[in-house]
């Protein structure tokens, strides 16, 4: 089978991409389409005194000019957070509202008070420019230390001190006890950079109310349409399911950042049924990064003790998550729950103890982003370890080697129960790859050059396929994390795979047409899949977390075998033969041992002319599945980076970045490469080029690409990906997920290269030319004195 | 964008005059930046003055020096670049590449190809960015700007940050200099914008004057360097340019750098600059 697991099949999307075909949310051009402009605070923290939109509707063009008053009015509910996350002392968590359109205080720049409906888009942004906005303003703070510093601005009157939660995990008494008999203590401050997600489309929305039918429909770009359609109905009683059709068509890139539902698709909605026409919207650039979600934004306190054979003995982190003006869908999981349970690493460390502290600030909403709290662990862990083996002075390597879990199941102190892998190979394997015995020659011949030789570790794990629905309920997840598919044979044999998974850039439509070509022996050519709307695929929790593969392809790996089954029971009617005997293959139904057999279309034919099919069965070929995981999947990894310096610029240059990655079982190598290529230069943009920088006012001073530095082609190397597996014993394929573990695994190992090139552990991200350069202009004073 | 009203100016002079005649008017020549620059609502000029295809406003002319005794050390020649001469043009004018790579390669090197094909020098200079390439090139060059009602030395023309000494209706025609005997330019672009956020040009005129001008690093604008002048004056050599102790005062300080950053960047870019000469 040439196009089954392990195929590298050319994605079969790309046709339509790469000839500029694709159908995107602005692409669709509705009847009576008028065009929304917001009406954004230019302060990041004031009360809202008036607002005059006289002029604006007084200008020719302009529909309507609507205001949160009147959405509020009209019972749209607030904005919610989909996981509730409980304090040290018991109590619930302090959210203040958020209503999609402000109405009597703004908590950040971009905060949306009002939207012009006009008849092009050029009329509503000029007229949003008229709107004039009374506001008095407030002081205010934007990081989360200051914020949580007496006398800060008080952002929501319910969340005193702004703070949201005060939430901890793991053995707090015996960690302190370890720590305190420990042999050597390795102690950090490590800031983790937030960031801007920056997919290339931006978002886009396009609402039609029907008043006829009193029925909605909302195109958008949406990673979980099923989402998006539950929360607008339940939550933001747009209308009842039933009269709310989401459609997500094609969407280019996500990242976390189109999982949640935003004040714009909400209010797009509302004011298509106050105008009773069609309303879109589509960002600008800047738009996106006032108003994406951000991500990251954490300043933890680490410390990690030893005993004398360098074995860990304890943990204990303290993590101020910065969460914006508001919390978002997923902002309170993202730094808890995403987080801290991974603060164990790839090691066996009997006692782990964090805190979080979630902090309003005036900024953005922070929320998922890709990797969601695993790359603020893995920096965690990976940065202590490399730093503990300086300190230690043994070799980074073998230091952790000596620590790692080597038997599984694994259960950590963190909740999480690692259920498979091979750290010490995948690390022989990237230390192979990468010459790491040759390393030193390297440096001393670069020093010849002038120029500075690191090299820097990053043993990752994380967790993806969140997860069986009852244990994220109790942890508080207000869904249910399982994911559904249904498997269509049509009467001529092709088949529709309709999956509440969704695709927005990962190629779905090639690798879960794979396991359909693997399990009947078809052409992928004869397999459609159906995603992203509401009225085709009956439900289904969408696309992040790295969990389209071990949870959406696990679904229809269900829905599979129900049609299998029933396939075989057709067959052996037909072919008059036992059910056992009746074997799959080359896209024909067969008797094993004989040359009888049915054609693949033939089977789908006899289903749907049920002329001759098994008494008291139903016609037809159709079967439904429903997958709930038992457990999240570890994928894991070890990434080495090596890197030079130029000591007068202090540009850092990447000279090899080698992944060995362990994914369990791989569907399609060209597109999980794809994966961690797209990984690792988010990783690196993180590590070297990306950070969203505000000024005391709340202002970003990043907010568009002539000062927000995303990495281009001629930032990063040709990588040496490769992988070293085991197989995830939770789900029928063996998958562990690829989607993230770049940008998980990526940020350490390029901060790690870089500091033992510099000789100064010292160092945040970004690490910019400058940062760089000052960070060896403080270790040669240092040197000096 | 805001409405504006579009001319397709015949000539310089009808340039000039269309320019004088509303005090909102804005000259049109690649619009690499003043195209972006209205579509994000930053600038509502009322009127736009095309000079894109103006004939005499473009090309590169180089005029031979008169031969007066005999020629000994290369440059001297006179070199005259049309307003609207794209950055492509110049990067790939092979002429100009043999007296004076130092601007062709700078050429070579502004924004992206979409910009150097639609860019134009004439737009660099009047617009003078802070940290554009071509106002360094000019000031260390000596260049002389001809506009439609006189001559500038680069010297008066650049007054401080996006500002010139251009007056009202007056259009930018051509820049004019002597070819160097030796020039260089070194650059280090800030990473997002690939703008520099250091820029330093070499210049030593066959005369033996030595102009270095530095863009991207000034709190006003780019400037001449009197300290490296002097170094570079007295023995053109890179490490006489590294030997001298760069100042941090009236640099700027931004989040890709701060004053203290740059001034180690102007050392090292004229270092480089001095080797790639």
């Amino acid at each position: 089978m040439t196009e089954g697991i392990g195929a590298r099949v050319l994605r079969k999307e790309d046709k339509r991409f790469i000839t500029g075909k694709g159908r995107y949310t602005d692409d669709i051009i509705e009847p009576n389409q008028a065009y929304a402009a917001f009406v954004r605070s230019p302060h990041a923290h004031a009360n809202v005194k008036g607002i005059d939109a006289s002029a604006a509707l007084a200008m020719e063009g302009v529909v309507d000019v609507l205001n949160g008053h009147q959405l509020t009015g009209d019972g749209i509910g607030n904005i919610i957070c989909g996981w509730g996350v409980t304090s040290k002392d018991g109590t619930p968590m302090n959210m203040g509202a958020w209503s999609a359109l402000a109405t009597e205080k703004v908590r950040y720049v971009g905060d949306a008070v009002a939207v012009v409906i006009a008849d092009s888009a050029e009329i509503a942004k000029l007229a949003a420019e008229s709107v004039v906005v009374d506001y008095e303003t407030l002081p205010v703070v934007v990081g989360s230390v200051e914020a949580l510093a007496d006398g800060a601005p008080q952002i929501h009157e319910n969340a005193p001190g702004n703070l949201i939660f005060d939430w901890e995990i793991g053995n707090k008494e015996p960690t302190d006890a370890a720590l305190a008999s420990a042999e050597h203590i390795v102690e950090m401050d490590i800031v983790n950079n937030r960031l801007a997600p920056n997919p290339m489309e931006p978002r886009s929305a396009i609402a039609t109310f029907n008043e006829s039918e009193d029925h909605y429909t909302l195109y958008t770009t949406s990673q979980n349409p099923h989402v998006a359609r539950l929360v607008l109905s339940a939550f933001y009683n747009v209308a009842p399911e039933h009269k709310l059709r989401v459609i997500a068509p094609d969407v280019g890139g996500g990242f976390g950042s189109k999982i949640y539902i935003y004040p714009e698709e909400i209010t797009c909605l509302w004011a298509s049924m106050k105008t009773n026409r069609s309303v879109k919207w589509t960002s600008d650039r800047t738009e996106a990064f006032l108003t994406d979600a951000h991500g990251r934004d954490h300043v933890t306190h680490a410390k990690m003790g030893f005993d004398k054979n360098h074995k860990i003995v304890g943990l204990r982190v303290n993590t101020k998550a910065n969460l914006g003006a508001y919390m978002s869908l997923f902002s309170s999981a993202t730094p808890t729950y995403l987080y801290a349970t991974l603060l164990s690493g790839q090691y066996n460390i009997e006692n782990v103890y964090a805190d979080v502290q979630g902090v309003y600030t005036n900024t953005v909403p922070v929320d998922a982003y890709r990797g969601a709290g695993r790359p603020e662990a893995s920096f965690v862990m990976e940065r202590m370890m490399e730093t503990a083996a300086r300190q230690l002075g043994v070799d980074p390597a073998e230091l952790r080697l000596k620590n790692f879990v080597k038997e599984f199941p694994h259960q950590t102190p963190v909740i999480m129960a690692y259920d498979s892998g091979d750290f010490a190979a995948n690390q022989k394997q990237a230390m192979d790859a990468a010459d790491y015995k040759g390393f030193e020659k390297r440096r001393t011949e670069a020093a010849k050059r002038g120029k500075l030789r690191g090299i820097g570790f990053s043993n990752y794990i994380e967790a993806c396929g969140i997860a069986p629905s009852a244990a994220v309920g109790s942890l508080g997840a207000g869904v249910g994390l399982w994911e559904s598919a249904e498997v269509r044979v049509n009467p001529v044999g092709t088949i529709e795979i309709l999956t509440g998974s969704h695709s927005h850039g990962q190629g779905h439509e090639t690798t879960f047409a794979q396991i359909v070509a693997e399990r009947f022996g078809l052409p992928t050519e004869n397999v459609a899949i159906v995603h992203g709307d509401t009225d085709k695929v009956q439900f289904g929790m969408g696309t992040y977390g790295s969990r389209s593969g071990a949870v959406g392809m696990s679904a229809i790996v269900k829905a599979m075998d129900k049609v299998e089954a029933k396939v075989k029971k057709i067959g052996a009617h037909v072919l008059e033969a036992s059910e056992d005997d009746i074997i799959i293959e080359d896209g024909a139904v067969k008797v094993k041992g004989t040359d009888k057999q049915m054609l693949w279309h033939e089977v789908g034919l006899a289903a749907y002319t049920a002329h001759n099919i098994p008494e008291g069965m139903e016609p037809g070929l159709k079967e439904s599945a429903f997958y709930d995981p038992s457990n999240f999947t570890f994928p894991a990894g070890c990434y080495i980076c090596e890197v030079e310096v130029d000591p007068e610029t202090g540009v850092t240059k990447i000279i090899q970045f080698t992944a060995s990655d362990d994914f369990g079982t791989i569907i399609n190598p060209m597109i999980v490469e794809g994966q961690v290529h797209g990984g690792l230069a988010q990783g690196i943009g993180q590590a070297m080029f990306e950070g969203v920088v505000y000024d005391p006012d709340g202002q970003q001073l990043s907010a568009s690409y002539m000062d927000y530095c995303m990495p281009r082609a001629d930032d990063v190397p040709m990588y040496q990906v490769m992988h070293q597996s085991t197989e995830c014993p939770g789900n029928p394929l063996g998958m562990k997920g690829c989607g993230e573990a770049g940008a998980i695994g990526s940020p350490p190992a390029v901060i790690n290269a870089i500091t033992d090139a510099i000789g100064n552990n010292n160092l945040n991200m970004p690490a910019t030319p400058s940062a760089v350069w000052a960070a060896l202009q403080e270790a040669s004073k240092q040197a000096a004195e | 964008m805001y409405t504006t009203k579009y001319h397709k100016a015949s000539d310089a002079a009808n340039a000039a005059s269309l320019l004088g005649a509303s005090p909102e008017a804005k000259i049109l020549a690649g619009g690499q930046t003043l195209i972006p620059t209205m579509k994000q609502h930053l600038a509502a000029p009322s009127d736009l003055i095309d000079i894109s295809g103006i004939a005499e406003l473009s090309g590169v002319t180089i005029e031979q020096r008169k031969k007066l005794g005999v020629l000994k050390a290369k440059g001297g020649e006179t070199i005259t670049i049309g307003a609207t001469t794209t950055h492509y043009d110049v990067a790939n004018n092979a002429d100009l590449a043999a007296v004076c790579p130092a601007i062709t390669g700078l050429a070579a090197n502004i924004g992206d190809p979409a910009v150097r094909h639609r860019g134009t020098l004439g737009g660099s200079i009047a617009n003078n960015d802070p940290a554009a390439d071509y106002p360094a090139a000019l000031l260390a060059l000596g260049a002389t700007i001809h506009t439609t009602s006189r001559d500038i030395s680069a010297d008066d023309f650049f007054t401080g940050m996006f500002s010139t000494a251009l007056n009202e209706g007056e259009v930018i025609k051509s820049v004019s200099f002597q070819a160097p005997a030796n020039a260089g330019y070194g650059k280090f672009p800030v990473p997002a914008s690939r703008y520099a956020m250091v820029g330093v040009f070499v210049a030593k005129s066959i005369d033996g004057d030595v102009r270095v001008s530095v863009t991207g690093a000034g709190d006003d604008g780019v400037f001449r360097h009197a300290g490296l002048e002097a170094a570079l004056s007295s023995d053109w050599s890179s490490a006489s340019a590294a030997g001298v102790n760069v100042g941090a005062e009236g640099l700027l300080s931004d989040i890709h750098g701060n004053a203290a950053y740059r001034a180690n960047l102007i050392g090292v870019m004229a270092k480089r600059a001095v080797d790639a000469a």
